[in-house]
């Protein structure tokens, strides 16, 4: 569970998501790299590395990757699934026309059946309905937290990367401080503060316990962006920090951060269910998969159908977030290019 | 060594307190009269009031009340709950259950992780290879509670192999919630040796070694072997405590009596002293466990010895 | 297509001894998604007792995958060797058991890399990467092998060598460092060192020391020593003969001092011209214009006629073969008589 909401501490401090730099795939090895000395042959397949102009640099990073995104069937499978699962979130009603609050107490529990395909819950609600429903609040939760976590990550990196000192001192232990409290028990505690817990307080929760490992990520990328050529020479024309940030360093050291808040979309959405589950996230009548799960866990033995659906929908879609990243950080991998 | 020893010590302060702090702000911010909400509904004597509210400075401004509890945690109390209980007697009583389960989580973690990536990494673009990539991407995606409840269905139910529920029979009643807490961090242990290793294969002393004529058992067994092994060192340390903290889950779905449960019966009832002891104690745990992957870390690579 | 290879065309360096190596008609292709690549297309070299061979070319020009080969420490998956032989001693390493290569490597043929901190392990003691050798090809003990250690790091005139035995490779300074490989690599008394830009990563200073280091050591001992480098000048003074390769093939080869002279290639010249020498007071540096072609996708025809100032329609469709320019001497240029009456 510490997994689902602290997301992985495999990401080193200094490190990348994972802590995997190389290439998941086992089929898209081959070309030796540059530093292996094997480099003769592997230097002149890529395109000329090396020679590229300054600006050009990362636009043939992002314009390269989406070449090999496209070739990738995992990236084009994941891709499709939360094309779906965005869909259904924007538009459960193109999916179900029925209403999930209409319920039937007689129709508890029961099992799926023509017409219901996923069966009924312990209030005799359709199950498919809730499910479709549920997605909503599953991409809202995912999106919301990992877009302001990013934002925040992305500012609070880049001042402790690029200015260092004691700015980056003081990120670098509050950074810490969140590390050390166990991420499930704090957010039951602060999620205990609040009266109501809806849509917002568990969102708050769930960013409050993500940013720490997304800045350190950014700034390890900041830091290492920092001081390449270019961006001396920048300096030397006199650009101010801002823009030598935004120019220069944002578009070359953003790429590892975006591959693991891809990720991390997934393991937020599971965290959520994972908290809803626990009886500290949403609250009825909200719809999520975890709540679901939550609500019919004293049946699920005898009716394995209420964990069942669900159960897949949740798992799917974070399937689909992480091999979404996974197939994001092969293509923008340039050690391999 | 020794420069490097201390300054990772004086990191800690900041954690500790920074950690310990806000938990403590968070628990007594807590919407609430706990006093109230311990009487019930039959209303108590102003007096008494009085004196619980004193008992527990509740009186006091929030940093008097938290540097009070840092105080007595250094004399090694843990205060008291308003029930009267020692919050220290509940530690005892409930942390080992957690450690066990925790510990249990771990050896499966790293033997069977450490295996498989090895394995892996060794074989890379193999059958086997693929195969942990794809299961421990699974492993990743499913919520541990789909699989705490899979585990249970199909493994205790079903098959009967292990007791579902409780710790009646013993030690082996730990093994299927500790394979359950254990999965997710094993997934990530595999996939990170895989890559480390890989990665390190490729390295340039792996190809000196090899030109230095030695047997590929040695060149992968001395030279990669060791290094690859830093990062996944870091992680296991990190993630012994977070398994511990992380435990709450798998704890309420197999009705085991560790501090996970006892937290959230305590935040319930507004037990702020148990919730705040049980924290404490696991940032504790957390601390020394980083403690101890520094030490090892410095260990296994000579340039943070000689930083 | 190329004349057969002829490796006896390049006859031994007077005063040089027995034949060590024999390197004829080598290809090697790395298998990537992107395609195959040819990295070594087809390249012959002799190497004697007491000899210097230097290969000279930029990088992607395979004169790091033909040492690799070389070695047999090329990955495969993904390069493979196709064609060709390299026979050591008279026999041919390439269709030996994997043991018994194991036992020329390190023992006949020791290698020196690049760049030593990547190349020496990280999380073990230089003294205890030495005494490796002695131990697991000697069966030597660990004292034994520490206090050979010893000797050898003394013997690459590396200070306070006894003390700094235990000591880890990024304690030392980068030319130390090399100094360490080439003990290191100097351990079981090799027939041959290859050295792959032994000096690149290093002070110019340094380099210096660092070259007439290695041609001592090849006077006391005799060994065959083949030099790697992307830069005549480094080891002009050294060298006793050159090889050229462009685009995975030998483009001329010849006596350094012949080649140092008068090149009779368009690319050599093109090398020559774009390092700065004493005896061209006031020139100016002259860069070879275009980069090198894509391993993956060699032009038709003379690999380099795109960058060539002397290429004309011939080039463009036959491939020179390697001409006799001289004795010892070779060049795969059809107009090799025009670059050299050219002068440099």
């Amino acid at each position: 569970m510490s997994k689902d909401i602290k997301a992985d501490p495999a990401v080193p401090a200094d490190g990348d998501p994972y802590g995997e730099r190389i290439d998941e795939q086992p089929h898209r090895d081959a070309t030796p790299h540059a530093e292996s000395g094997l480099s003769e042959g592997a230097e002149s397949v890529g395109t000329a590395a090396t020679g590229g102009a300054v600006s050009g640099r990362s636009a043939s990073l992002w314009s390269d990757a989406w070449k090999e995104l496209r070739r990738n069937p995992l990236f084009v499978i994941s891709a499709l699934m939360l094309l779906l699962m965005v869909v259904i979130a924007a538009a459960p009603g193109l999916f179900t026309n029925q209403s999930p609050r209409a319920c039937n107490l007689a129709n508890t529990v029961g099992r799926p059946q023509a017409g219901h395909p996923f069966g009924f819950d312990i209030q005799g609600c359709d199950y498919y309905t809730l499910v479709v429903y549920g997605a909503r609040t599953s991409i809202t939760i995912g999106v919301l937290v990992v877009g302001v976590a990013l934002l925040i990550a992305i500012v609070l990196g880049c001042i402790a990367g690029f200015y260092g000192g004691f700015a980056d001192t003081l990120l670098a232990r509050a950074a810490d401080v969140w590390f050390a409290i166990p991420a499930i028990l704090g957010a039951i505690v602060i999620l205990s503060v609040f009266n109501q817990r809806g849509l917002f307080q568990v969102a708050f929760v769930l960013i409050v316990f993500y940013w720490p490992v997304m800045m350190r990520l950014m700034r390890s990328s900041v830091l290492g962006t920092k001081e390449v050529e270019y961006v001396d020479a920048a300096r030397a024309l006199g650009a101010s920090d801002v823009r030598i940030l935004r120019r220069h360093i944002l578009p070359n050291a953003i790429a590892p951060v975006i591959v693991y808040a891809t990720i991390t979309v997934g393991i937020v959405i599971a965290s959520e269910a994972a908290l809803s589950f626990l009886g500290v996230g949403l609250q009825l009548p909200a719809i999520s998969w975890g709540l679901m799960i939550s609500v019919s866990q004293n049946r699920i033995l005898q009716d394995p159908h209420l964990l069942l659906f669900p159960a897949l929908f949740l798992s799917i879609t974070v399937f689909s977030f992480i091999l979404l990243g996974d197939a994001l950080r092969d293509a923008l991998d340039p050690k391999l290019r | 060594m020794a420069r490097y020893l201390a300054r990772r010590l004086l990191q800690i302060i900041p954690v500790f307190f920074g950690a310990t702090f806000l938990i403590y702000a968070a628990v007594y911010s807590i919407p609430g009269d706990p006093i109230r909400a311990l009487a019930g509904d039959r209303p108590l004597p102003a007096s008494t009031i009085e004196a619980l509210r004193d008992e527990f400075n509740l009186d006091d401004p929030l940093p008097v009340q938290y540097a009070k509890y840092i105080a007595g945690l250094f004399r090694g109390d843990f205060g008291q709950s308003f029930r009267g209980r020692e919050v220290s007697e509940i530690l005892r009583q409930r942390f080992p259950v957690t450690i066990r389960l925790g510990l249990l989580a771990f050896a499966i973690e790293v033997v069977i992780g450490l295996l498989a990536g090895l394995l892996a990494g060794l074989r890379r673009g193999s059958f086997l290879d693929n195969l942990v990539l794809v299961s421990t991407t699974f492993v990743i995606s499913i919520p541990i509670f789909v699989l705490g409840f899979v585990a249970q269905l199909v493994l205790g139910v079903r098959f009967g192999l292990l007791p579902v529920a409780g710790l009646r029979e013993g030690w082996v009643s730990y093994v299927l919630p500790a394979m359950v807490l254990g999965s997710v961090s094993l997934a990530y242990a595999a996939r990170l040796t895989r890559t480390s290793l890989v990665e390190n294969l490729r390295a340039d002393y792996v190809r000196t070694a090899t030109a230095k004529g030695m047997p590929r058992r040695r060149v992968v067994g001395r030279h990669a072997l060791r290094n690859s092994l830093i990062p996944v060192v870091t992680f296991l340390g990190v993630d012994l405590g977070a398994l511990m903290g992380g435990a709450i889950i798998t704890e309420g779905i197999f009705n085991i009596p560790g501090i996970g449960r006892e937290v959230f019966v305590a935040v319930r009832g507004q037990e702020g002293t148990i919730v705040v002891g049980i924290v404490t104690a696991l940032v504790m745990i957390f601390i020394f466990s980083t403690l101890l992957v520094d030490i090892l870390y410095a260990f296994l690579d000579p340039r943070i010895r000689y930083e | 297509m190329t004349t057969a290879a002829r490796p006896e065309a390049m006859p031994a360096t007077p005063g040089t001894g027995d034949l060590l190596l024999e390197v004829s008609d080598l290809h090697v292709e790395f298998r990537t998604r992107r395609g195959v690549v040819n990295a070594v297309n087809g390249i012959s070299y002799t190497l004697h007792e007491r000899e210097t061979l230097a290969i000279l070319g930029e990088s992607g020009s395979g004169k790091s995958v033909s040492a690799q080969a070389v070695m047999g420490i090329i990955d495969t998956p993904p390069g493979y060797v196709t064609q060709g032989e390299i026979r050591y001693r008279g026999e041919d390493l390439l269709t030996m058991a994997e043991s018994e290569r194991r036992a020329v490597r390190g023992q006949q043929i020791a290698m020196i890399f690049q760049d030593a901190l990547t190349a020496l392990n990280p999380v073990y003691s230089v003294g205890w990467q030495i005494a490796e050798m002695y131990r697991v090809h000697r069966g030597s003990s660990r004292k034994v092998g520490y206090a050979k250690a010893a000797e050898l790091m003394d013997r690459v005139r590396i200070p306070s060598a006894k003390e700094r035995v235990k000591d880890y490779p990024h304690q030392f300074s980068g030319g130390m460092r090399q100094r360490v490989m080439i003990a290191m690599a100097l351990a079981l008394d090799p027939d041959i060192i290859i050295a792959d830009e032994p000096t690149t990563a290093l002070d110019v200073t340094v380099q210096a020391q660092i070259m007439d280091l290695l041609s001592t050591l090849q006077e006391e001992t005799g060994m065959g020593l083949i030099l790697i480098t992307h830069d005549l000048g480094v080891v002009a003074d050294v060298a006793d003969k050159v090889c050229v390769m462009y685009a995975g093939k030998v483009v001329e080869r010849g006596p350094v001092r012949d080649i140092y002279h008068n090149t009779a290639h368009p690319y050599s010249e093109g090398l020559m011209a774009s390092i700065p020498r004493l005896d061209q007071k006031g020139g100016q540096l002259h860069p070879i214009k275009g980069a090198p072609p894509s391993l993956a996708n060699i032009p038709p025809g003379c690999p380099f006629h795109p960058r060539c100032p002397y290429a004309r329609e011939v080039c463009t469709t036959d491939h020179p073969p390697l001409y006799d320019v001289a004795p010892r001497r070779q060049s795969a240029c059809h107009f090799w008589e025009e670059v050299l009456a050219g002068g440099n």
